[in-house]
């Protein structure tokens, strides 16, 4: 870290990282209030989210931040007090200065130009509500100038801290000079500053600090020892004090115990510091609080100067020790470190090594013919055991709660269906579902587009809702899951459902099919995906910004993900995404097909057969299915689809993998042979290499050689001819 | 002077810069996330003062001067209130649940080792 040797750098840092927790918990508050589910302390949350951050910034010296945060907090105050009922417009404002602050954060932390206007036309929105509460202009909240001060840690300070206080022995004694004043200070206490745990000797004490200090204490209302009750105070003192301080540092030290007191300080005639002898160090000042309480018994003989108060009981300190580790507990239940990501990343990719070394000294150990029971074999299946602990362990580094970015969503949905002026609730589930920290990251953009979308063209407008027999306020659900070993993070909209003759008509009409294609709704609705395709008759500013879905699709497939839609008429769209847990590493089932080495996801395969005579029935030439049991499912020749072969005619002796597609239907694989089963690392191919339909990664085997990892429900959709549908959409990214 | 000193804020930026403005002091530094944690700290140690936030979630400022008062053993504790506002009203209330003096944010830390020593002796 760059950040290590600049403590205050580092808490800036920290600051941030604390900001979006805070800023998340200012989202869940909103929400909350939003869904009617608040409670009473909803508001307290949201007002000290806000409120934190503005103590924060202010230590940092980020005016714009502070200045915002405190108007928020101003009116977030108003809510708490009970005095502004929040209601549906007052939260849409809530929300959207929630967003805004989230940028201010964000601005403040690079440094950024801030976005004065934007905050302006906030605040005033802000404002109004007090409007309502009362005059804004000169009302207590206005009056408290909140000033943040740039705070400068200077570390150089003198150890015992007392760089501003003048030492009392270091004073030469006579030579006071002619600014030397001398004070007549005379200090009563009231009962209630004992009660704020002032005391009188420290207050004392700090007199003598400041110069030569005389101090008489008068006893006089002292009542006799079996009326004394500790906790009056019946002694007041008269200090003569001979100081260069300005008058105000002497009102200073009594600040805190202003109103607690009488008070009276006067100057003593000129300044005469010459004629006056020096004098005597302040006399101990005995009577205090602390042993008033030590002498309470009523029986006087008891009543001994007791050398030390209640809170230096040895006692009480020797007990000290025994406590801290439970004492402490809360905070080391959930201690954090922070770490670079570039080192977890390294990590990573020592594991990805680690792995193929793995496999490469398995190969060896293999071909060197020693027996399966040998200490070398079963050493050997211990450590890929470790191996694949480790790599789950890593793995579990990066992952990460899918939370952050679907309240990222929220906000596109909140400003997508304000630009739209549609009503739209977006409604979450499965937030706390982890993925790779990358995974998520990347998602971000595909997935703002696609929820753009959904509040653009999958819903419709108000009118239309309420004409179709639907509530007025249309539903964006977006969900995460966990499903076989994959993610899946679905977009559901309630709108009216992809309009397929309008999609069919202008894929028609664009040229991107034949005008007599005849086509399945799911064919209609894939082709949503083909570059340069938008459903929206007049591009809005709003989801037509030049990306359209094939630029999503594209996004997910290099995430090693797939997308599908299914839609039914007047009642909505789904989009589901499907991920790998990681982009990493891959249990894979390597296999042989026209000797070529190709490796699967494992988890798609449910079952292996070798193909008997009348296994395979062919339904019209070149379209084959298999028997599988009771049922038959379509069979597809790999080595043909991927244009190694030619396809086969003869299947006896030919191996089938029976994969599971993502809308759950089946598909089986013809393929040559299966080699291996194994953990092997991902290798993403870069940018340069043409992106073939079908092939998801690459990896490094253990003997050294590059497989390709397929996709097979890739493979399959790409690999069904498409009656009508033009040869150059479906087979561009066949390789030649 | 070094001073052992437990102080109570809810935000984490806060508690780090308390305690880097009074490590350099030489002071012993013990942090409590509220005023619930900042009892369950109390427990096991005697500190020279306090320093505590007063929006806190679980128990707040106020509630925490509260249940430290009410502690024989701590009844004459120095307690700092951390406030933004310097509102008089705000210091009364403060004053009025028991603390000792105040300090507002953003603090100065020579300030507050400073206000700290005051109170502390």
């Amino acid at each position: 870290m760059t950040v290590d040797n600049d403590p205050m750098a580092e808490i800036r840092a920290s600051f941030f990282i604390e900001n979006e927790e805070l800023l998340e918990a200012l989202q869940d508050g909103l929400q909350l209030m939003d869904d009617g589910a608040a409670d009473n302390e909803t508001i307290n949350v949201v007002f000290r989210a806000v409120h934190s951050i503005k103590g924060g910034a202010g230590a940092f010296g980020l005016e714009g931040l502070v200045h915002f945060a405190h108007r928020y907090e101003t009116v977030l105050d108003e809510v708490r007090a009970g005095r502004l009922q929040v209601e549906t417009e007052a939260l849409k404002v809530f929300f959207q200065a929630a967003d805004h602050l989230s940028d201010l954060v964000r601005i403040s932390r690079d440094n950024d130009p801030l976005p004065d206007e934007e905050t302006e036309v906030l605040l005033k929105a802000l404002d109004a509500f007090l409007g309502d509460t009362g005059p804004v202009s000169g009302t207590a909240e206005e009056d408290i100038e909140f000033q943040p001060m740039g705070l400068s840690l200077d570390l150089d300070l003198p150890v015992d801290g007392t760089a501003d206080l003048p030492d009392l022995d270091a004073l030469p004694p006579l030579d006071l000079g002619p600014v030397t004043t001398t004070y007549e200070i005379t200090f009563a206490p009231q009962a209630d500053l004992f009660d704020t745990g002032n005391e009188p000797a420290t207050l004392l004490r700090n007199l003598q600090q400041l110069g030569t200090a005389k101090v008489t204490c008068d006893s006089s209302r002292l009542p006799p020892l079996d009326q004394l009750r500790p906790d009056v105070p019946h002694l007041s003192w008269t200090v003569i004090l001979q100081t260069d301080v300005e008058e105000s540092e002497i009102v200073s030290i009594f600040e805190f115990v202003e109103g607690l007191c009488q008070l009276d300080i006067k100057k003593q005639g000129e300044p005469d510091g010459r004629d006056l002898p020096p004098l005597p160090d302040l006399p101990p000042v005995e009577p205090t609080m602390a042993e008033h309480r030590e002498t309470l018994p009523q029986t006087p003989i008891e009543v001994t100067p007791a050398p030390s108060a209640p809170v230096d009981d040895p006692v009480s300190t020797v007990a000290a020790p025994t406590q801290p580790a439970q004492a402490t507990a809360p905070t080391a239940a959930k201690s954090v470190v922070r770490v670079d990501l570039d080192r977890i990343e390294r990590l990573v990719n020592l594991v990805g090594e680690l792995v193929i070394n793995q496999a490469m000294l398995s190969q060896s150990l293999e071909h060197s013919g020693l027996s399966p029971h040998s200490d070398a074999m079963s050493g050997l299946e211990e450590f890929q055991r470790l191996t694949r602990d480790i790599q789950d362990s890593v793995m579990m580094i990066r992952a990460q709660p899918v939370k952050s970015l679907f309240q990222r969503m929220s906000r596109i949905v909140r400003e997508a269906s304000a630009a739209v002026e549609k009503d739209v609730r977006l409604v979450t589930t499965g937030e706390a579902t982890e993925v790779d920290k990358t995974v998520i990251e990347r998602l971000a953009d595909p997935l703002t587009h696609m929820i753009r979308n959904a509040v653009d063209h999958g819903l419709e407008t108000k009118e239309e809702r309420l004409a179709a027999g639907k509530p007025a306020q249309g539903k964006v659900n977006l969900s995460a899951a966990h499903r076989s070993g994959r993610v899946v993070i679905e977009i559901a909209d309630d709108g009216a459902g992809i309009d397929r003759p309008k999609v069919l008509q202008l894929a028609i009409d664009k040229g991107l099919i034949p005008p007599d294609s005849n086509l399945t709704d799911t064919e209609i609705d894939n082709l949503l995906f083909l570059p340069g395709f938008s459903t929206a008759a007049t591009v809005s500013n709003l989801s037509g910004r030049g990306v359209g879905m094939d630029v999503v699709r594209t996004s997910i497939q290099a995430l090693g993900g797939r997308i599908t839609t299914t839609s039914l008429p007047g009642q909505g769209t789904t989009f589901s995404i499907s991920l790998p847990l990681t982009l990493a590493v891959l249990d894979g089932m390597v296999i042989e097909v026209a000797e070529e080495t190709l490796v699967l996801p494992l988890n798609l395969v449910i079952e292996t057969l070798t193909l008997q005579r009348g296994d395979v029935e062919m339904v019209r030439p070149g379209r084959n299915v298999v028997r599988v049991r009771s049922g038959f499912v379509p069979l597809f020749d790999l080595g043909a689809a991927l244009g190694y072969r030619p396809p086969l005619d003869d299947f006896e002796g030919s191996v089938v993998l029976l994969i599971a597609n993502e809308d759950e239907t089946n598909a089986a694989l013809l393929i040559d042979n299966i080699l291996d089963q194994r953990q092997v690392e991902i290798k993403g191919l870069d940018e340069s290499f043409y992106r073939a339909p079908g092939i998801a990664a690459a990896t490094i085997l253990g003997d050294g050689q590059i497989a390709l990892i397929l996709d097979p429900s890739d493979i399959i959709s790409t690999a069904i001819p498409k009656p009508g549908l033009s040869q150059t959409s479906s087979d561009a990214g066949v390789p030649a | 002077m070094t001073l052992e000193i437990l102080a109570v804020d809810d935000s984490r930026t806060m508690r780090d810069m308390i305690r880097l403005a009074l490590l350099p002091s030489g002071f012993t530094v013990h942090t409590a996330d509220d005023g619930v944690h900042g009892v369950e700290v109390l427990d096991g140690i005697t500190p020279d003062a306090i320093i505590t936030d007063i929006n806190m979630p679980r128990m707040d400022g106020f509630g925490f001067i509260d249940a430290v008062r009410g502690q024989e053993k701590h009844r004459s504790t120095p307690i700092l209130v951390l406030t933004t506002e310097a509102a008089p009203e705000l210091k009364q209330r403060a004053r009025v649940a028991g603390a000792t003096g105040w300090i507002v944010k953003p603090f100065d830390p020579v300030k507050l080792v400073k206000a700290l020593q005051m109170v502390a002796g």
